[in-house]
């Protein structure tokens, strides 16, 4: 039988996450959120708390490239993990072409849901890209997909936009994914 | 939330003694056990870790059945190709619920053993039996839009919010456990729930220290299989009525049918009247109307949701015949 890899009297949890590419050590409370250890502990506060119950997508960061909510997950969970938050996706300097893509379309208003929506949507991509169906896709047993502006709001609904910037928002989304507008 | 101590495991077997501490729950995606930490609704004084554990696999297995462990992502089962191919109701139940990243975070075993969406089980300050036993239910007398028209009781009138679970009551899939003596046994899943009684605290039959490994969907019927969703908003919302139907023709008589409904019961509530009605019967919608009346004998509106039994009535027959007609245009 294998050793937990944790002790279970421990009251402070000891753990490496691998941030934007960064091995970074962390001493925690096994309560704190992924969200919080990055915004509290990291002072990455790019990634945004908005409801903090995975009902608005502000926290949305990637985990091994798949997109998740930093709120509803322990950061102890993630021993080890890749995580790229908003900070990662221009460490080059460069703005990633979602982030090029959201500026030229004027895709947000105040702001505070874009980094979520901006990472969520690297990670639909890359959804898109491994042909995963969505529910509006009409066959889900057929293994092309169109991204079509109903197929992009569908797969982006997990992030509220207040300010209701979703036509640009979309709109971002469709140019970087060069799909075709219905 | 209050405090806990968290532990992982990496081996099923430990599985039973970690679980065994006072307080101790399993934890694997987290996205409703934690939400609900938050709240306080759920107090574990330890998490068991099992999300790591190696049950991930979707495996085909000799008889043509599918197994599909219960540490797989709900996204990655949503866009299995054999689970799209043979089993494309449950791709759509799947795509249906929760979002991209709940899909990618949620796992089949932790979407089974989700808890309830009723408002009042979420409201600390009032009455919940489900929450505190002996307590109450405010759901009886409350705005209960949301709740059960069939199997509830007069102690909870709470719904099981799973898409998932619902395409899987109509695959007659089976539920693997392991068990704290380290053998397995399979429950089918009309057979995992229980019913809310006067203890709706109890919502399976699952021992202390037994663990969901897997969900085992035997070869799929003949026919075509569709899972239809009503809901408040487009997307990203809990079901007001859905249904999984599996329907097959030939001559444009009823050969095969499979029936579940969601939101509308404390389980993916399998409707065999319905099924009966169907079978060896023209498809048309006469047909449809008398399996949604056979489906919906026994519902009870509490007011507010009166409006789920019509509901669940004509989402049944626009799903047959859209299934029929697919079923029809296949041959």
């Amino acid at each position: 039988m294998d050793v937990p890899t944790k002790s279970a009297t421990e009251a402070v949890s000891r753990i490496i996450l691998t941030i934007n590419g960064q091995p970074r050590e962390f001493a925690l409370d096994p309560r704190t959120s992924l969200l919080d250890a990055l915004r509290e502990h990291l002072h990455l506060t790019g990634t945004k708390k908005g409801c903090d119950h995975g009902q608005c997508g502000a926290c949305t960061v990637l985990i091994g490239g798949r997109r998740v909510n930093s709120c509803l997950t322990l950061a102890v969970m993630h021993d080890h993990d890749d995580v790229v938050t908003i900070e990662g996706l221009s460490a080059s300097g460069d703005l990633h072409p979602l982030q090029a893509a959201f500026i030229e379309r004027d895709a947000f208003q105040c702001g505070y849901c874009t980094p979520g929506q901006i990472c969520s949507a690297v990670g639909m991509l890359s959804e898109v890209k491994a042909g995963w169906p969505s529910h509006v896709t009409a066959d889900v047993s057929s293994g092309q997909i169109t991204l079509s502006d109903a197929e992009i709001r569908e797969r982006m609904s997990g992030n509220i936009c207040r300010c209701a910037a979703y036509p640009n928002i979309v709109a971002a989304i469709r140019d970087v994914a060069g799909a075709v507008s219905e | 939330m209050k405090p806990f101590t968290y532990e992982r495991i990496t081996d099923p077997l430990a599985a039973a003694a970690a679980v065994s501490r006072a307080g101790a729950k399993f934890i694997s995606g987290g996205t409703n056990l934690l939400d609900l930490m938050k709240l306080e609704i759920e107090q574990p004084t330890h998490l068991v870790d099992i999300s790591q554990l190696p049950l991930k696999q979707i495996e085909d297995l000799p008889d043509g059945s599918i197994r599909i462990g219960a540490q797989a992502a709900n996204s990655e089962v949503a866009a299995d190709p054999r689970v799209r191919a043979r089993y494309p109701v449950l791709s759509e139940a799947l795509l249906s619920g929760a979002s991209g990243q709940l899909r990618n975070k949620a796992s089949v075993g932790g979407n089974l053993m989700q808890r309830t969406r009723c408002s009042y089980f979420y409201d600390t300050a009032a009455a919940c039996n489900k929450r505190t036993p002996q307590m109450g239910c405010a759901a009886l007398r409350g705005i209960n839009r949301i709740h059960a028209i069939l199997g509830a009781s007069d102690a909870c009138i709470a719904t099981h919010p799973s898409d998932m679970a619902v395409a899987m009551s109509a695959l007659e899939a089976q539920i693997e456990l392991l068990e704290p003596n380290q053998s397995t046994r399979r429950l089918a899943i009309d057979d995992f729930y229980s019913d809310p009684g006067s203890a709706p605290d109890i919502e399976t039959v699952l021992r202390p220290g037994e663990m969901i490994t897997a969900v085992i969907l035997p070869p799929p019927p003949p026919g075509r299989q569709r899972y239809r969703k009503v809901r408040d908003r487009a997307s990203y919302e809990f079901a007001l009525v859905s249904v999984a139907v599996i329907v097959a023709t030939d001559g444009g008589t009823i050969t095969t049918a499979r029936v579940s409904f969601g939101a509308v019961a404390h389980k993916p509530w399998r409707s065999i009247d319905a099924e009966t009605a169907l079978m060896g019967r023209l498809a048309t919608l006469n047909t449809y109307q008398a399996a949604a009346d056979a489906a919906m004998r026994n519902a009870t509106g509490r007011g507010h949701n009166d409006f789920k039994v019509e509901l669940a009535k004509r989402t049944l027959c626009r799903t047959l015949a859209d299934a029929a007609q697919m079923s029809t245009g296949r041959q």
